[in-house]
């Protein structure tokens, strides 16, 4: 172990800038900038865009005690909070609140996501792959992956869930694309921001005066008892349909690439028919890739001790699962994609109480997307050389923008 | 072993009924339920994977 200097004492200018990038030749490995401060110890500090100098924490135990700690705050209108942007066309919804007022709203989105519910959805699921699979059989034997494959399956999905008419998607895509994009100018988000607020809010509308069984009209009688109001319900709907289609589609696209790279455990994902093998490696999946890699957020609202620091009330906290998971004290050679391996304890939902609402879905539709579509076009390949894709280097998830294929 | 569940605590994710559906169930919102607070020694395994998945903290495990 080397002696360092304690993260604290270290100038604000001398802080190494966050996020980092990851590094063009290992697209699937957080920014090796990150792991050296990992190696450098569990608590860190780092410059934001702002100058303002949160802590990081970078190792996997550290990360599950932090976010569990109820001495921690997800307001984003903190002072201390560690914005990854100017405030302007942020989504208020429940993710950025505290308890109570974020556990009463929670549980209002909750039903849809048991794990009976979502098994029920299991085979409506499967024939949605099925049906985008058969497509892309019957055209030209090359395409692009996300275009046909990845977005669809997702947008599909949720938006039978909350009961959104999925012919609107060109519109909500392109809207959501802005909103989480952190290199689009503070007004362009706040207006597309805007934009899906009116949209949701006009189909809750449609929801209140003629309900059907989707989540939105599950939110509309919420609203109509007095339990939310309409923007709150609106802006619920926002980030579920946000949510519910970049995060899955980016694993889809990015997993895809990952298997492609790695034929050997493209191989025992195409020829097991055993559940628990499938379920294992997605498991895996979610912890190497981790697609969200702008960290959670969170500011502390007393003093917090913590592996020899001390955390003080007001100071930003940022807690960055790509790194978490790639912890070797957790997982042995971490950066080794291994389907094999036990991965079930990875942070890529987060931890704590604002852990994703949507993972049971998301795992489920994993499954059956990584044991359908190499089963079904075993000859599935890039089309393209690695270096020549591009990856959203700049959103708050990660992925790659196009992924064209052949078979 | 002896299982206690926070329902308080817990946040719907549903992942104690994935490691263990004969120890753990859902309500219709989500809500955890503890089907049995005493499970065979057998069950241990996936009782702790449970209650180490759990993202709410809301499942202890006794001896
Ligand atoms: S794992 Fe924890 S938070 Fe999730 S349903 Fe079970 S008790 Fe609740």
């Amino acid at each position: 172990m080397t002696s360092t200097a304690r993260p604290e004492e270290v100038h604000p200018s001398a802080a190494p800038e966050f996020p980092m990038s990851r590094a063009a030749a290992c697209p699937f490995d957080p920014p090796p900038a990150l792991k050296a401060e990992q190696e450098q110890g569990p608590l860190r500090k780092v410059r934001l865009w702002d100058g303002t100098t949160p802590w990081l924490v970078t190792r996997y135990a550290e990360q599950r005690t932090l976010l569990a700690d109820p001495r921690i705050s997800a307001d984003v209108t903190r002072p201390g909070y560690p914005s990854p942007a100017p405030l302007r066309g942020t989504s208020f919804s429940f993710i950025l609140m505290d308890d109570p007022e974020h556990a009463r709203q929670r549980r209002m989105v909750t039903a849809p996501f048991t794990i009976r519910r979502v098994e029920a959805l299991r085979p409506a699921v499967q024939k949605i792959v099925d049906g985008l699979i058969d497509e892309m059989l019957s055209g030209p034997a090359r395409t692009d992956l996300v275009q046909a494959f990845a977005l669809p399956v997702p947008s599909l999905v949720i938006c039978e869930l909350l009961g959104v008419p999925y012919g609107d998607h060109d519109f909500f895509q392109v809207n959501s694309k802005t909103l989480i994009s952190r290199s689009a100018p503070p007004e362009a988000r706040a207006a597309a921001h805007a934009d899906l607020i009116g949209y949701l809010d006009e189909l809750m509308g449609d929801k209140i005066a003629g309900p059907a069984d989707d989540l939105l009209s599950g939110l509309g009688t919420r609203v109509e008892a007095g339990e939310l109001s309409r923007r709150e319900a609106a802006e619920m709907g926002v980030l579920l349909l946000i949510a519910g289609h970049e995060t899955t589609a980016n694993m889809i696209a990015l997993g895809t690439l990952a298997l492609l790279e790695h034929p050997d455990q493209l191989a025992l994902l195409r020829d097991t028919g055993d559940a628990k093998v499938v379920s294992g490696a997605v498991e895996e999946l979610l912890r190497y890739l981790n697609i969200t890699h702008g960290g959670r957020r969170r500011v502390a609202l007393e003093d917090i001790e913590i592996a020899g620091e001390v955390i003080r009330a007001g100071e930003g906290i940022i807690v960055p699962n790509d790194i978490g998971n790639r912890d070797p004290e957790v997982f042995p050679d971490p950066d080794r994609l291994d389907l094999r391996r036990d991965a079930r304890r990875h942070v890529a939902f987060g931890f704590g109480v604002h852990q994703c609402v949507g993972q049971p879905l998301a795992r489920m539709e994993l499954q059956v997307v990584y044991s359908t579509l190499y089963r079904r076009i075993p000859t599935l390949r890039l089309d393209t050389a690695l270096e020549q894709l591009s990856f959203k280097h700049d959103g708050s998830v990660y992925g790659v923008h196009e992924l064209p294929v052949a078979w | 072993m002896k299982v206690t569940l926070d329902q308080d605590k817990c946040v719907a994710s549903g992942q104690c009924v994935v490691a263990a559906a004969d120890v753990f169930d859902q309500d219709d919102d989500g809500i955890a339920v503890l089907l049995d607070p005493a499970p065979p020694s057998d069950r241990a395994d996936d009782v702790e994977q449970a209650a180490a998945v759990c993202p709410a903290l809301a499942i202890t495990v006794q001896d």
